[in-house]
């Protein structure tokens, strides 16, 4: 697909969903605000999986973050200003992400998952046992933010998420999406790339590998909290299974899902992954295990995901015409 | 990229590659290196050095230790004693990174390629490091034409100017090899280190690669350079120095009249050769 043409279908598909609440359902808007948070998120990993190539099964940790930071912010300290809160995340994520990442980055593909892995689950029996702190299994309060210093008090809460909230997300999705598409192409990225596909030729080229995968540690967790302060809005709550290792695996699921070789993968993987979840969901009480074929037969059949699909479909097409 | 036809011109002194103001000084200096593996002793006693202006090759039958000294003076192992000195900097520990920042480069025996990048990306990779570009998250690759100009130039010397694009998983292994050497010498290094540039080559293509390789070095003006070499028509044209190793031994340091003027260490080196494997 042509550059040109990219463009274009980007900006139709976000004209499409800034219009949802023309035309979809409140419930259906309200889906997709989890779907464009774990789209956010889900560019962070894949800066770390797809581009570094390093699988990390603990960030489900920096989603947790990001839904205690909004937590702590808006209903113990007072502070409801939805930016403030999510800088504040992004910092925490950072604080945790540095030595975190110091001592992970140092090992690569299972090493480095486990460890990852390892750290996650660390946080979330922290999350779990300090019930003074963190409320436990019952997680923390979480109190509807002001957004750009507007309180919407007067809103009940669908016409709160399906407003504002939604088209806030929205902006959101599109401004961290452009950031990132830039970091992909920068040299930065071209450097990710390269210590991906041969970490010692990259070293004697001259690419500070250890440095580099920090870096994409660091804003990788930054995405994924940025991920969970959203998640946490509409819940109401910072919930410890946001934590949970098990979260961590359907953020990679959702990656596959959509597929990791492309850009665009995790964004579409998320919307499907939410899609397919609430459609089994209300289907059959065996969604779990649905969801678990889904993902074998990806993996099997389509191992770029559904974003592999549509590419040889449109390789296909366009070979057809000329 | 050069014909095999016409041989390489020396310069006016005889030598291969470029001659600066400081021609002479000692590039890479080694004290009685060794490394050992276990009890088995791959390296001993090894006492070189590779001053500025010169080309030298490394020979000897396979497991003489050639590798492993090419690992030894570009980091990528440490000695078990001995000092490794790099324009008089200990290298211990240094790692890569900065060696690369001093101006050294190597290519692998193996070749070392990113699978998944094109030609264009990964001699970019060099030059970004070489320009100091890394650190950049927001500039863009594609719209830095100082980066463009750079890639094209070096590709155009080892002739992958015409595969810009390809991605070098599917390279041809003429091109692979040639695309590893290329992004090393893309850093634009005072010195460069290959390991075996011409393996996997058919013979009629080792000289045109060789002469490349002088070529791109005098362009590039690399002070020196050291070359793992099991063609022996191809040492005696491209040495300005040999160094032979004989089960982790220098048997001899000479240049190439006096090296192929004694059977005895000829027969040591080419006696003992046995089959290669591509
Ligand atoms: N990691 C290692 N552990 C143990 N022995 C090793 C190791 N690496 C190399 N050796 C041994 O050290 C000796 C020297 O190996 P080296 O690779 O340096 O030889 P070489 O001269 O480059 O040979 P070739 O011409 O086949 O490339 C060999 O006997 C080899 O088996
Ligand atoms: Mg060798």
């Amino acid at each position: 697909m042509t550059p040109r043409l990219t463009t274009l279908v980007i900006v139709g598909l976000v004209a499409l969903v800034g219009s949802a609440p023309l035309w979809a359902t409140p419930y259906h808007i309200t889906l997709m605000i989890p779907a464009m948070a774990y789209g956010i998120a889900l560019l962070g990993l894949n800066l770390l999986f797809g581009y570094a190539g390093l699988l990390s099964f603990g960030h489900a940790m920096f989603v947790g973050i990001g839904a205690y930071t909004t937590a702590v912010f808006t209903s113990k300290l007072g502070i409801r200003s939805f930016e403030l809160v999510l800088v504040a995340s992004a910092v925490a994520a950072a604080l945790f992400a540095i030595p975190i990442g110091l001592l992970t980055v140092r090992y690569v593909r299972i090493f480095f998952g486990m460890l990852t892995l390892a750290f996650g689950m660390l946080f979330h029996s922290f999350l779990f046992k300090f019930y003074h702190l963190t409320g436990g299994d019952s997680g923390m309060r979480v109190v509807r933010p002001t957004l750009l210093g507007q309180d919407t008090q007067e809103l009940d809460k669908i016409a709160f998420l399906t407003g504002p909230f939604f088209l806030y997300v929205l902006a959101l999705l599109v401004i961290l999406g452009l950031v990132m598409l830039r970091i992909v192409h920068s040299p930065f990225g071209l450097h990710l790339k390269a210590l991906r596909e041969n970490a010692r030729k990259a070293e004697y080229l001259g690419v500070t590998v250890r440095r580099f995968r920090l870096a994409a540690f660091v804003i990788s967790a930054i995405y994924c909290s940025i991920g969970g302060v959203i998640l946490a809005v509409p819940t109401g709550i910072a919930d410890p299974e946001l934590a949970y290792w098990t979260h961590s695996g359907n953020l990679i699921f959702m990656t596959l899902l959509g597929g990791f070789t492309n850009f665009f993968g995790p964004i579409l993987g998320a919307f499907s992954f939410i899609l397919l979840q609430d459609q089994l969901m209300s289907a059959t009480q065996y969604w779990r295990f649905f969801l678990g074929v889904v993902l074998a037969l990806i993996v099997i059949l389509f191992p770029r995901g559904l974003m592999g699909i549509l590419e040889s479909l449109m390789a296909r097409f366009s070979r057809g015409r000329s | 990229m050069n014909g095999p036809g016409e041989p390489t011109k020396r310069t006016e002194d005889g030598r291969l590659l470029r001659q600066s103001a400081d021609s002479g000084t000692v590039m890479i200096e080694t004290r009685g290196v060794s490394k050992h593996y276990g009890p088995f002793v791959a390296l001993a006693d090894i006492t070189i050095t590779l001053k500025a202006g010169e080309m030298v090759s490394i020979v000897g039958p396979n497991g003489a230790g050639k590798t492993t000294l090419v690992n030894v003076l570009t980091g990528l192992l440490r000695t078990t004693t001995g000092q490794v000195l790099f324009k008089g900097h200990d290298i211990a520990g240094i790692g890569p990174v900065r060696l690369a920042r001093l101006g050294m480069a190597r290519s692998f025996q193996l070749v070392h390629i990113f699978p998944e990048l094109t030609v264009e990306e990964t001699i970019a990779v060099a030059e970004i490091a070489r320009a100091g570009k890394a650190g950049r998250l927001w500039a863009s690759v594609r719209g830095d034409d100082a980066i463009h100009a750079r890639v094209r130039e070096v590709a155009a010397i080892f002739g992958l100017d015409t595969k810009l694009d390809r991605p070098a998983r599917v390279l041809s292994q003429g091109d692979k090899k040639l695309l590893d050497i290329a992004s090393a010498f893309a850093l634009a290094p005072e010195v460069i280190l290959l390991d075996e540039p011409t393996s996997g080559i058919s013979t009629g293509d080792k000289h045109g690669i060789m002469k490349t390789l002088v070529e791109a070095a005098r362009t590039a003006n690399v002070k020196a350079i050291i070359l793992v070499e099991h063609d022996m028509d191809l040492v005696a044209e491209y040495s300005d120095r040999i160094i032979a190793l004989q089960e982790g031994r220098i048997l001899a340091d000479l240049p190439p009249t006096q090296f192929f003027a004694d059977p005895a260490i000829v027969a040591a080196v080419v006696g003992m050769k046995p089959v290669r494997h591509a």
